[in-house]
């Protein structure tokens, strides 16, 4: 069945075929209601970016994605599996990143030895040279590194796995900045058609041009799901002088030298088009307003 | 690559790819990065390139062929300057216009910068 999904992924247009599907979904920590009724569809052949407010719940989120934390009420289904079963067919094809985490005391090498007969599709090869783009000594033990270096060995290892779904919680915290840009690089080269990264950050000016669509976690909900592109077909971002009036534009924000805003496109000029940032804060100030967001 | 923030990223990569072709960095009828490799050059998302060749494809600029990947037209040069007059004379020509008519200048005023550059090009080499 698994080679009949990835042969049939090439035929359809890419990142079309479902690979996350989630409904209904309700989660709560002891007495703290965390998600109420989340909907989320991912798609093959995308990286997703996926943004929330500290405590929005974006770790959880991905903790139930890789069978890590089980839901209350509603369905998961990931590549057509549940993932609370944690079948060993589905697990070999997720790779899970975690923003913190231990590591055992041993070299790099030893750790890659122990851990990568659990994915089939590994590719040592690969392994080898993102190491090496990281800087990264495998004779160094684990306990020894940094967080950034434990960072990019695991990164390096995730990316090698070849699994269908990566998920990444925080990958560029404690990376140095020269690590960012190897980070976008080695992302960018890793990705397939096949396979489908789902990213968590607050750093969006690090992925800037790398995640898209974008998923925003909001209020127990996902709140967007969608292209950066389709939003800017829809809606302008200008910059006036003057202070807008308080009924002009869905969303203003005060900047250097004046203010923004952002009003519905009625005509096909080319605007300046949304960063991440005003993306995020305008979704998430829509939402306020009206329970169906900007969409 | 430097981005700005004017343009969404697809059309400044075109743009780019543009250059490229009008300096002759890449050549008439040559082969050109993968999708993957320009991704990692650039540092984006594949799918923006993907975007950005569909389109150039579209308007024949880059040609793919099926398996071994994509090409520039064979008058990729030529198709790119006559779309970048064109964008010249529609979008750029009118706001000089109007900066001109704010700012009092007539065609002549240009006129006459553009003799004194010219003899100011002449006069250069002579110095030396």
């Amino acid at each position: 069945m698994e080679q009949a999904m990835q042969e049939n992924a090439l035929a359809v247009q890419d990142g079309q075929e479902v690979v996350v599907h989630m409904q209904n979904i309700g989660f709560s920590y002891a007495q703290n209601h965390l998600f109420n009724h989340l909907d989320l569809e991912i798609r093959r052949g995308n990286i997703y970016g996926l943004l929330g407010k500290n405590g929005a719940g974006k770790t959880t989120l991905l903790k139930i994605l890789s069978g890590q934390l089980f839901i209350e009420e509603g369905e998961t289904k990931v590549l057509e599996e549940n993932p609370q079963k944690r079948t060993p067919s589905l697990l070999s094809e997720i790779f899970y990143l975690p923003e913190e985490f231990p590591l055992p005391k041993m070299k790099a090498s030893e750790y890659l030895a122990m851990r990568s007969p659990f994915y089939p599709k590994f590719d040592h090869e690969k392994f080898n040279q993102y190491c090496s783009e990281f800087d990264i000594d495998l004779n160094q033990r684990l306990d020894q590194m940094s967080l950034g270096q434990k960072k990019k060995v695991l990164l390096s290892f995730g990316l090698a796995t070849n699994t269908a779904l990566l998920i990444l919680d925080e990958p560029t915290n404690g990376l140095d900045i020269p690590s960012k840009r190897q980070f976008r690089q080695t992302v960018a080269s890793a990705m397939t058609e096949q396979r489908t990264f789902i990213i968590s950050t607050h750093q969006v000016r690090d992925m800037e041009n790398l995640i898209d669509p974008i998923i925003i976690l909001h209020d127990g909900k996902v709140i967007f799901n969608d292209t950066v592109e389709s939003v800017n077909e829809k809606y302008v971002l200008s910059l006036t002088t003057e202070q807008p009036k308080a009924d002009e534009g869905m969303y203003t924000e005060k900047v250097l030298g004046g203010w923004m805003v952002l009003s519905e496109r009625t005509d096909d000029r080319e605007g300046k088009p949304l960063d991440l940032e005003t993306l995020f804060n305008v979704i998430v100030e829509q939402s306020k307003g009206s329970a169906g967001g900007v969409k | 690559m430097q981005f700005n923030t004017h343009s969404p990223i697809y059309m400044q990569i075109a743009e780019y790819i543009h250059d490229l072709i009008l300096s002759n960095v890449w050549e008439d009828g040559q082969r050109i990065p993968s999708v993957r490799d320009m991704a990692m050059e650039l540092e984006v998302n594949p799918n923006t390139v993907i975007r950005t060749y569909s389109l150039l494809q579209e308007e024949g600029t880059l040609e793919n062929q099926r398996g071994i990947g994509y090409f520039t037209a064979k008058d990729a040069r030529t198709l790119v300057l006559q779309k970048r007059r064109e964008h010249f004379l529609k979008r750029e020509l009118p706001s000089l216009f109007e900066t001109m008519e704010r700012l009092g200048l007539t065609m002549k005023d240009l006129q006459q910068y553009a003799d004194n550059k010219e003899k100011d090009d002449e006069i250069e080499p002579q110095e030396e």
